[in-house]
């Protein structure tokens, strides 16, 4: 086809809906399928399949923070939300109102903390609704938003939570990887993490756990991760993760290399178009993440431009049938319609180059001017 | 050699083909991005497949227009429905990228609401005009050209054809499937950039395509139900947007007799005949026989049907709003001589259309015609060239005189 020809170069910059396959990921899947093997099994199969699983679990430890014994793999983030927002058998759950939708969909009755419009948690608010709340109490509050990259002051819900005797869960699926995370200095009882966002696999994630919390197992059967999860365990999976998380705590020179990218981007953008704007750009945020608003071009429309062009960028959150709903993120941070209409999401990579960015520039320019 | 006879049987199959698609846009086909609506259903497939064969740039959109999981109300069913599935393994059989636009709430404000209402007034609607008059050719064509796409195709079995002094629309070749009642809203503006891949084939011709190219909905049978309706019960859509209508009442005859009652004027529409729960009347002309009765008029405001016998539906004065004129020159004064059509399925017949300011018309019938139905589309035909759309409006009254 001819016209595949005008598409020049392909730029990925959708990090923050899954990064690529790090290389050393990819090898110690490839290697652990070839073994044959159930974990629980007594014979040497069983022992060297444990013996990955135990290998990664210290991998992912190391770079988290937290004690082996913490850490329970789970089919992903999204299982992680669940088993921590149902296992935990609280009265009452307060969520933020930008959380994702894994948390939003398991307890969709919980009481809604509010946010400024900047996309930061409004902690006032958050005391009130604790004052209000029955006990036991759990907060469940993301480290950094997945569509404008907002840090939440995740220190100043802990001593909140502590103040009024309450749990805290945190989903940390963006921020593994882009925010040095200690979870045992942190104070948080359970947090939720996820390979494929730092260059792992699909298909698994980890719900990391005080030691001495109770927490009832959503998944029943043979007890396995000490019982909280049953299953036989996603053995590549967890060895793909395990080596994602070593290579990533190897990577400070590619965070810098990141947020320069991603400054750069947005000062080219605004120095041409002024009336564009980074969506929260004063607040701290991930250094990969740039939520910016298009004038005169829709987030749909955008995202598929951008597509034709060969750059995958994303809007709001896709639902699986691709259709692209209106950002429940950027709504609750009262923004002015056009702002969320307009808003897509450009979450860049360590893979990702200075002329990958260059011609990001390059069409978004175009499509802002054949637009208008 | 089993590989290169394989390669030689294929390569005859491409020659046999037809020519190519020609839409008629400046350049080589390949410098040119279209988008192509794709429902799903093996028209708008097979028009995706002949333009992305004729080596234009092709980019397939299908809409969401409603939820799927809730229309056939049952928890748990995904958002999309099995058609966006179709259009999507259709994309990828033939190479070409595809999005799914959300167009739900565009199209409960355009159609559905309307639809609601115009049942609730007692009127028969056609949702699917409004849609192409709306989500179809206002917001997706005003999509296409910010993506600069250089034309919008549909799997509408209408031709558009370049006339003397501006684009006309024409009926599809195949009588039998020929769309131009549906899409007599489509201005002179929206036709210029409009393309309809489908107008000169036969459907069994366009079956053929699809077998040919081996699409997976080359036996997918043609949509009879409204879409959002999926199992045809449109008073339940009706009653959930607007429960007034489903108010049961009387069903009174001319002299406004009661002779029975009815569970909703959403289930009557004008010249309907079955589904009344009432028998016919004594006949007088031929006494011991019974004449059957129609629903001649709905009046939801006293949530009554009127029924009388055939002789009373008799119209041959129709007004009609929001007209959308296609002909060459404005409407005469002294009235245009036209073929009109009242229902889809229904033969032209012959009548005047009369300006009567702004887009607001009156049209004379030559002769009486039974069963006309407010809230359906008058369209309008050429005298002198039958295949020629001219336009239509939508009725708002009907007399007889």
């Amino acid at each position: 086809m001819k016209f595949l020809e005008k598409n020049k170069r392909v730029v990925y910059v959708d990090y923050n809906a899954t990064a690529p396959l790090r290389p050393e990921a990819k090898s110690a899947i490839i290697e652990v399928l070839g073994n044959p093997g159930n974990p629980s099994s007594v014979h040497s199969m069983g022992r060297q399949a444990k013996n990955v699983i135990e290998r990664s679990r210290s991998q992912i430890s190391e770079f988290i923070g937290a004690g082996q014994e913490n850490v329970v793999f789970t089919s992903g983030g999204t299982e992680a939300d669940i088993l921590a927002l149902k296992g935990s058998n609280c009265s009452s759950i307060l969520i933020s109102s930008i959380e994702h939708d894994a948390v939003l969909g398991a307890v969709p009755e919980a009481n809604r903390i509010k946010v400024s419009e900047n996309g930061l948690l409004d902690i006032e608010h958050l005391k009130s609704l604790l004052k209000e709340a029955l006990k036991p109490t759990l907060i469940s509050v993301m480290w950094a938003n997945n569509e404008t990259g907002v840090i939440q002051p995740i220190e100043a819900v802990r001593n909140l939570a502590s103040e009024f005797d309450a749990l805290v869960h945190v989903d940390a699926v963006q921020a593994l990887g882009k925010l040095p995370i200690n979870f045992l200095n942190s104070g948080i009882d359970m947090l939720s993490i996820s390979a494929h966002k730092i260059g792992g696999p699909t298909g698994i994630g980890a719900l990391i756990i005080r030691e001495d919390l109770s927490l009832e197992p959503i998944m029943v059967g043979g007890g396995q991760e000490r019982g909280k999860r049953s299953g036989t365990e996603n053995l590549a999976g967890i060895a793909g993760f395990g080596a994602a998380a070593e290579a990533c705590s190897r990577q400070e020179d590619a965070d810098k290399k990141i947020v320069h990218l991603r400054n750069h981007f947005e000062k080219a953008i605004i120095t041409k178009v002024p009336s564009a704007k980074i969506i929260a750009q004063k607040e701290k945020r991930l250094d990969n993440t740039s939520a910016i608003f298009m004038p005169g071009l829709n987030a749909e429309t955008q995202v598929m431009a951008f597509d034709l062009e060969g750059i995958a960028v994303s809007a709001g959150a896709a639902c699986s049938s691709g259709k692209v709903k209106q950002s429940h993120v950027l709504k609750a941070m009262n923004l002015p319609d056009e702002l969320i209409n307009n808003t897509i999401r450009i979450s860049f990579g360590w893979q990702n180059s200075e002329e990958d960015v260059n011609r990001l520039i390059e069409v978004w320019l175009k499509i802002y001017q054949d637009s208008n | 050699m089993a590989a290169l006879l394989k390669i030689e049987i294929k390569c005859e199959k491409f020659f046999v083909m037809e020519e190519k698609i020609d839409l008629g846009l400046p350049g080589a086909n390949w410098e040119n991005r279209v988008v192509v609506a794709m429902s799903g259903g093996v028209d708008s497939s097979v028009a995706a497949a002949l333009v992305a064969e004729a080596g234009y740039e092709v980019v397939g959109i299908t809409l969401q227009l409603y939820d799927h999981g809730s229309a056939i109300q049952r928890k748990g069913a995904c958002c999309a429905g099995a058609d966006i599935h179709d259009a999507r393994l259709v994309a990828e059989k033939i190479g070409i990228p595809h999005y799914v636009l959300d167009y739900e709430s565009k199209f409960k404000e355009s159609v559905m609401e309307e639809f609601a209402d115009s049942y609730a007034r007692g009127e028969t609607p056609i949702p699917c005009i409004r849609c192409n008059q709306t989500v179809k050719f206002r917001d997706l064509l005003q999509t296409a050209k910010q993506l600069g796409a250089k034309a919008l195709c549909t799997g509408h079995y209408v031709q558009r054809a370049i006339g003397r002094s501006t684009v006309e629309l024409r009926k599809g070749i195949d009588q039998k499937k020929d769309q131009s009642y549906f899409l007599f809203a489509t201005t002179s503006d929206q036709l210029e950039y409009l393309r309809f891949p489908l107008g000169g084939l036969t459907k069994d011709e366009t079956r053929q395509h699809a077998n040919r190219i081996g699409l997976n909905v080359a036996d997918k049978p043609d949509s009879q139900d409204i879409c959002f309706v999926p199992n045809g019960k449109y008073a339940d859509i009706v009653s959930r947007l607007r429960p007034d209508a489903i108010e049961p009442g009387e069903i009174v005859d001319m002299d406004g007799s009661v002779i029975g009652k009815h569970d909703g004027v959403v289930n009557f529409t004008v010249g309907q005949r079955k589904g009344l729960g009432i028998g016919g009347r004594s006949s007088l002309a031929e006494p011991g026989a019974t004449d059957p009765l129609y629903v001649v008029d709905v009046n939801p405001a006293e949530r009554r049907v009127v029924v009388g016998p055939r002789s009373a539906l008799g119209r041959n004065l129709l007004k009609v709003s929001e007209i959308n004129w296609l002909g060459d020159k404005p409407i005469s004064g002294s009235g245009e001589k036209l073929m009109i059509k009242l229902r889809s399925t229904q033969q032209p017949i012959s009548g005047t259309l009369f300006s009567e300011g702004g887009d607001n018309g009156k049209i004379v019938l030559d002769e009486l015609e039974f069963g006309v139905a407010i809230g359906q589309a008058a369209v309008f035909y050429s005298q002198e060239d039958a295949t020629r759309v001219l336009g239509g409006g939508w009725m708002t009254e009907t007399s007889s005189y």
